[in-house]
């Protein structure tokens, strides 16, 4: 039976190898060789090809030599009888398939350039619902999901459906299960995606449900996805395709769904997928390959019902997926966080111009009852439709283990919790917190008081260590709204207090922070109260919190120790840790400084800080920047570059948050050094931003520092500098 | 008269002789043309009873000893001494390490030979012979501690081909007779596998010295412990099979190629009645590889076509066969019992001859026929007036082999039409499996690896890995044994790595193709065969490269989840019909790497049994391997199949494996990629 798919199959390879030899030769005789050829805003080329060959194509006359190497892997014909082993030469087949339409998909961007709609979201209305490649900030934003788990792997659909519901049926499970859906090919003209959006269903980045392409062709964006995820989290270096395709069979828990007749070119990617691991599980009758090796079980499974496709793929791939059942009317999960509720599906909303207010408070355990949820006022039924209403989230929590200061912590996740439902969008926090229900879920039944069941089981499923108690109450009356507020207020007024006395002097212990090793296998974080975690998603406390919650997790307590240098931020403690865990590659590191031994830097980091010699100062870029940068740099080029776990003087990662922190490069001069960055993380850290330059006698150092505005050289920025006289400018020199 | 003695005499039953119907007939018409063959002397002369069983020392002149094991030998107090008092285990011992020193020496002799071709290739002093695969040259130079970049200016760079050959031209002769150290490819082997030799004192130092030493240790008086006598012995073996076969082969494919997957044919059945015949028989690449190449250029063709004849059909015999088999395809004339028959077809202009297995019985049968036989190496000659000599060394080669094949058209018109007579059998062969290529056709050009082989054997789909090598021997029917230990392990799920005229045999029955897996195999390794479309028994090529088995096995446990040594492995060895010295020397060198391995017919030990003790039981307390002897094929497989249950229990792969399913937790535990 596989000689039925490899014969296909190498059919199929050439087919796709001949046509995109055609597509550049068409290409070539009508535009100039020279001519840019690029997924946009990526840093990795055309990644596929970029990293399995190291071959980084630029321009149409680059597309040659992987063309001519796709050609060079297609193998002979397999004869009908006697022919020579054909499991080698098949997937070398698939090779060149996905080599030659990686090609075809680079130019397209060439010869219709607007083919693709750029960004997270599809817009059906003018019927451009085709995603392309995921440009760096997504991929670093989505692939982030893919490193700390929240998003176990993803299920590439090509072909569509017998008919809407069916699509949905299993791409809903799929989400539900928490997996990101990449859609591309067509079934004789209907695609899934069509179909979803016939069903009503929400695709785009945001709900998990990624349409990239009407053609098999553009299944090469999920690979593209895949290996890019390899290279900025593992670590791995283009041209290595031995561990790079390791990689992804071991980390990336990716597979194929193959809906409707499979023709030779799907066989044909299918063999190439079989290189990452990534089985194919059809639902039509193909010929099967179930010995093991290549892929970590099964290589193609057929005849698989449509109600048990999702089972069975996720067992065929060897991943486990536990979800929890919630016990609400509407679906659940990390796939509906990205979910909008837009005006014409609104129902009504809390919050936005009326208060809405969340509070988590530590009880006694003979204070509360577990399980209780209360609305006190009219609950959803009792609105009307349109209304904007008042809304306090009061959340009661006890256990023998638990601290205050973990309230912050388990308020913080009302946010994505509440997000999860589908039909229900969460925006905001604390005292500025913006609920919108769609029409959708009250229609099913939702209730104001499902809000607090999937409070109390959630937080009782992710935090039972120190959880013991959950009591929910939520108010809908203004007075009582009014009420809670005042006293969440006095609340986050003590607990920031607290927070920014807190310094690095001031405690003994530092968390390390492993989460993202089963991505970047050589990074070890070191989180201190004044250097939160660079990924922007852990500071000490939290680190702190998950410590005592999982003893043996990814946050490990490491004792400072000696100060070896109280101006770089080094200690003996953190230094021999980090030799251990970084398996002697890396010596030492320092808290405070990019010039001097900087902390290394995973894929995940929020923002890049990046000297400028000639300003005499420092820049930094968030990754939703895309724009360049006066260091020569993109964001993505700069993570590209350090990412993986390099320690590289004159680059360090950090979160947004730790740039406003007062021990911010404090050896290199601290945020008065700091001469770049873009507008929007400006806006973003405006207010602590403010308070920070008027702790440092520069009030108005916001105004100072230049932005994409000024320029993206040094030369330009330098200009602005001299002109508004930033204080960089007479500091002494960064690079001594 | 004649026609009276002959009828007394004893003739071979066709039937009784091979299982190989093209043999059987050929033997038949061997007799109607009243042509003697080794057949028909097998009927007539029977084995030494004595020197069967291994204890009949003649290393002096007091002698021969003869001390058989009888009925009245009280096994308690075995009483039985030479003249000089040696024990029957000092005799078999000794007779046992000599096989090897001589077995050792063939491989080695021949692994020298193609050093001193690869120097003259290296040196640019020859017009034939290059480097061919410089990619197996760059592979191959670390192994022998040779440089493959250099630093210039604090760069590292590229270092010149040129330059890298010649270092190891030299440092490869040099491990013949160098004077200190050990032999460099021994760390090829699992590190536990070398420490083990290392603690036995058992590494080889250089690949003479280690036979010279056998033969000094035999001489009278000397070793008379034949636990040191065996230790000596694995030295000899173990110089052979990481050394000098190693080197041969290695080599080999670096000046005529790297074998790769390609089809062809088997059987007499592959001469061609209109075309020149010319068989090729003996063991060295050397010779035949250019004698391929002349006789398919177009010069010769066209000459043989003025001749009267349609081309030229070159076949083998013996591991010249394989050889050329696996570089170019050229189809297999014959096992090594097959040799006189090729002949009796009466359409062979030539048969080329070079070093081992060659019968001194040929010269006999070309005398009835038209046939040329030519001797070509300086060390083989025979006496017969009607056997031409052709001197062949490598600064004359491509002349020697011109001169050669047309000496073979020119002999086309001499033919008797009359006599010819080809049997019409043949079967398809899929070969040219090597170490490289196997791990190519796991998994291509960017997931090759041998771990696509753990995981079905892991699995149990493949139970596990069988070597089925070896020799024809006229003690037994033809062929017989080979493919019934063949199939009786595929039945079983165990893949068979082939070598040398097992792999031939295995030609002859049609074992070699990929639809074999359907017929013959056990259901799991079907199922892998049909996934990689690969035969169940994979040609791995010549007796020399049974080292290729040695380092595939060492790719398997390198690829991880099967244990950390050989001896780890779910495998086993087996020659089912073996009669050369060269196999004990294979045989024991497999042992000692780890391997249980079996012989059929007989080995030169019943009449020591503390001895064969030795060899078949204790020798796997120390090396993890042992010998064993088994006549009967059918319990020949299956008690490898029983020692590989055995792997697989030590290994906790007797069981179903689990689906382990992942979640993050688990990925998080996962090693460093």
């Amino acid at each position: 039976m596989s000689k039925l798919v490899a014969f296909a199959a190498i059919q199929g390879a050439y087919n796709m190898v001949a046509k995109a030899e055609g597509q550049l030769k068409k290409t070539l005789a009508s535009k100039d060789a020279a001519t840019k050829v690029e997924f946009p805003n990526t840093a990795y080329y055309l990644p596929v090809i970029y990293s399995l060959l190291g071959i980084p194509v630029k321009t149409i006359e680059d597309l040659r030599k992987p063309l001519a190497i796709a050609k060079k892997l297609l193998p002979p014909h397999v004869k009908r009888v006697n022919h020579l082993p054909y499991l080698g030469p098949l997937l070398d087949a698939g090779m060149a398939a996905l080599f030659a339409s990686e090609i075809t998909e680079g130019l397209r961007y060439v010869n219709d350039p607007d083919f693709y709609v750029p960004g997270e979201e599809v817009d059906p209305s003018s019927g451009k619902i085709w995603l392309g490649a995921a440009d760096d900030t997504i991929m670093r934003k989505r692939g982030v999901e893919f490193v700390d788990g929240s998003a176990p792997g993803f299920a590439a659909i090509v072909g569509a459906a017998p008919d809407v519901e069916t699509a949905k049926l299993i791409v809903e499970d799929y989400q539900k299960k928490n997996l990101y859906i990449f859609l591309a090919a067509n079934q004789s003209g209907t695609t899934v995606a069509e179909q979803l959006i016939e069903g009503g269903v929400q695709i785009g980045w945001n709900t998990r449900i990624v349409p990239f392409g009407p053609d098999i062709s553009s299944a090469i964006f999920a690979l593209g996805f895949a290996n890019r995820a390899a290279m900025a989290f593992g670590g791995l270096q283009p041209g290595d395709y031995k561990r790079i395709l390791k990689y992804n069979k071991d980390r990336v828990f990716a597979f194929v769904n193959a809906l409707g007749e499979v023709n030779a070119e799907w066989a044909a990617a299918a063999a190439g997928c079989v290189n990452w691991g990534f089985p194919t599980i059809a639902d039509t009758d193909i010929p099967e390959i179930l010995p093991t090796g290549i892929c970590t079980y099964e290589h193609v499974v057929a005849n698989v019902p449509h109600s048990e496709m999702v089972q069975k793929s996720i067992e065929v791939r060897g991943l486990k997926v536990t979800v929890t059942h919630i016990d609400i009317p509407l679906s659940y999960g990390p796939a509906f966080e990205g979910e909008r509720v837009r005006k014409d599906d609104l129902y009504c909303q809390f919050g936005g111009k009326v208060q809405c207010t969340e509070l988590v408070k530590m009880a006694e355990m003979s204070e509360i009852e577990d399980g209780k949820v209360t609305v006190v006022g009219p609950d959803l039924a009792d609105i009307k439709e349109g209304a904007s209403n008042p809304l306090g989230i009061f959340v009661q929590v006890a256990g023998r283990e638990f601290q205050t200061d973990f309230e912050p912590i388990i308020e913080r996740q009302i946010h994505h919790l509440t997000n999860y439902i589908q039909g229900v969008m969460h925006i905001g926090q604390r005292d500025i917190a913006w609920i919108r229900v769609a029409k959708q879920a009250v229609e099913k039944g939702f209730s104001l008081a499902h809000i607090g069941k999937v409070l109390h089981g959630k937080f009782h499923q992710d935090f039972t260590k120190i959880i013991d108690k959950v009591q929910v109450t939520l108010f809908t009356n203004k007075a009582d709204v009014d009420k809670l507020t005042a006293q969440a207020r006095a609340e986050y007024k003590t607990r920031d207090e607290r927070v920014d006395k807190m310094t690095d002097e001031t405690v003994d212990i530092f968390y390390s922070c492993t989460l993202c090793q089963s991505f970047a296998p050589t990074h070890v974080c070191t989180v201190s109260p004044e250097r939160t975690g660079l990924c922007g998603a852990y500071n000490w406390m939290d680190c702190k919190a998950s410590f005592e919650i999982n003893p043996t997790g990814p946050n490990q307590p490491i004792e400072k120790g000696e100060c070896l240098d109280s101006k770089y931020g080094q200690f003996k403690g953190v230094n021999e840790f980090v030799y251990k865990a970084s398996r002697g590659a890396i010596k030492s590191y320092n808290f405070y400084s990019l010039v001097h031994s900087p902390m290394t830097t995973c894929g995940c980091c929020e923002a890049i800080a990046a000297v400028l010699p000639l300003c005499n100062g420092v820049m930094t870029v968030h990754r939703d920047y895309t724009g360049d940068t006066p260091s020569g740099m993109k964001f993505t080029t700069l993570a590209g570059q350090m990412g993986g776990g390099a320690q590289s003087s004159g680059f360090v990662g950090h979160s947004k948050y730790n740039v406003t922190q007062r021990k911010f490069l404090a050896g290199d001069g601290g945020l008065l050094r700091m001469v770049w960055m873009p507008k929007s993380l400006k806006e973003e850290i405006k207010d602590r931003l403010v308070r920070r330059g008027k702790e440092l006698g520069v009030p108005d150092l916001i105004d100072k520092i230049a932005d994409e505005t000024v320029g993206t050289t040094e030369e330009e920025v330098l200009a602005f500098l001299q002109k508004v006289g930033h204080p960089a400018l007479s500091m002494p020199p960064i690079l001594e | 008269m004649a026609e009276e003695k002959e009828k007394k005499e004893k003739l071979a039953d066709p039937v009784a002789s091979s299982i190989d119907v093209a043999t059987q007939e050929m033997i038949r018409r061997a007799q109607q043309l009243g042509i003697e063959t080794a057949f028909d002397r097998g009927e007539k002369l029977k084995p030494c009873n004595i020197g069967t069983q291994g204890i009949c020392c003649k290393n002096c002149a007091m002698g021969p000893c003869r001390l058989p094991l009888t009925k009245g030998v009280d096994p308690l107090n075995d009483d039985r001494r030479s003249i000089c008092g040696a024990t029957p285990n000092t005799i078999a011992a000794r007779n046992f390490i000599r096989m090897i020193a001589a077995g050792a020496s063939a491989h080695s002799d021949h692994g020298r030979c193609v050093a001193e071709v690869f120097m003259s290739a290296a040196r640019k002093e020859s017009d034939a012979y290059f480097i061919k695969d410089t990619q197996k040259l760059l592979d191959v130079a670390p192994h022998l501690g040779v440089a493959t970049t250099v630093e210039v200016d604090g760069q590292v760079k590229d270092r010149d081909l040129d330059e890298i050959a010649l270092e190891v031209a030299e440092k490869a002769l040099g491990e013949w007779g160098k004077m200190e150290g050990e032999l460099l490819y021994l760390k090829r082997a699992p590190e536990p596998r070398y420490e083990i030799w290392k603690k036995l004192g058992v590494l080889p130092r250089n690949i003479d010295r280690e036979v010279v030493e056998i033969m000094h240790r035999t001489h009278v008086g000397v070793d008379q412990d034949y636990k040191n006598l065996m230790k000596q012995g694995t030295r000899c073996a173990l110089a052979d099979g990481w050394g000098g076969s190693m080197l041969a082969t290695d080599l080999q494919d670096i000046l005529f190629g790297t074998p790769y997957p390609l089809q062809s044919e088997a059987n007499l059945g592959i001469m061609k009645e209109d075309h020149v015949n010319i068989i090729i028989h003996g063991h060295e690449p050397v010779l035949s590889e250019i004698i391929v190449q002349v006789a398919q250029g177009q010069e010769m063709i066209d000459y043989a076509k003025s001749k009267g004849a349609k081309g030229i059909q070159l076949g083998g015999i013996c591991c010249t066969a394989n050889e050329i088999l696996q570089r170019h395809g050229v189809p297999l004339a014959g096992t090594y019992l097959q040799q006189e028959l090729a002949i009796i077809t009466g359409a062979c202009e030539a048969m080329v001859v070079d070093i081992q297995c060659v019968w001194q019985a040929l010269a006999n049968v070309a005398r009835c026929f038209h046939t040329k036989l030519i001797t070509t190496h300086p060390i083989a000659r025979m006496e017969e007036d009607n056997v031409i000599h052709i001197e062949f060394d490598e600064h004359h080669a491509l002349e020697d082999a011109k001169k050669i094949v047309k000496m073979a058209i020119d002999n086309f018109q001499n033919r008797d039409k009359n006599k010819v007579l080809i049997p019409k059998h043949k079967n398809p062969v899929i070969a040219g499996f090597g170490v490289e290529s196997i791990e190519y056709h796991l998994g291509g050009t960017f997931r090759g690896s041998y771990f696509t082989l753990n995981d079905n054997i892991i699995n149990g789909r493949i139970r596990g890995i069988g070597g089925v090598v070896g020799c024809n021997n006229i003690r037994v029917r033809h062929n017989e044994a080979h493919i019934t230990v063949v199939k009786e392990l595929i039945k079983n799920d165990v893949i068979v790595l082939t070598t040398g005229c097992n792999a031939i045999a295995c030609g002859m029955e049609g074992l070699l193709t990929p639809e074999t897996a359907q017929v013959y195999c056990g259901p799991g390794l079907a199922e892998v065969c049909e996934t990689v479309g690969i035969p169940p028994v994979l040609h791995l090529g010549s007796c020399v490269d049974n080292s290729r088995i040695l380092l595939a096995a060492t790719e398997v446990v390198r690829a991880g989840g099967l244990g950390k040594d050989l001896s780890d492995l779910p495998a086993a060895g087996s020659a089912p019909e073996w009669m050369s010295e060269k196999a004990i020397s294979i045989g024991h060198y497999f042992v000692a790497s780890g391997v249980y391995t079996v012989f059929g017919v007989t080995l030169p030990v019943e009449g020591a049994p503390v001895f064969k003790n030795y060899l078949f039981n204790e020798m796997e307390k120390l090396y993890g391997g042992m010998w064993d002897l088994v006549p009967d094929p059918i319990e020949h497989a299956r008690k490898m199949i029983a020692h590989i249950d055995k792997k697989r229990k030590a290994l906790g792969i007797d069981k179903a494996r689990e689906r382990v399913l992942l979640d993050m937790a688990d990925r998080q535990k996962l090693d460093a990629a």
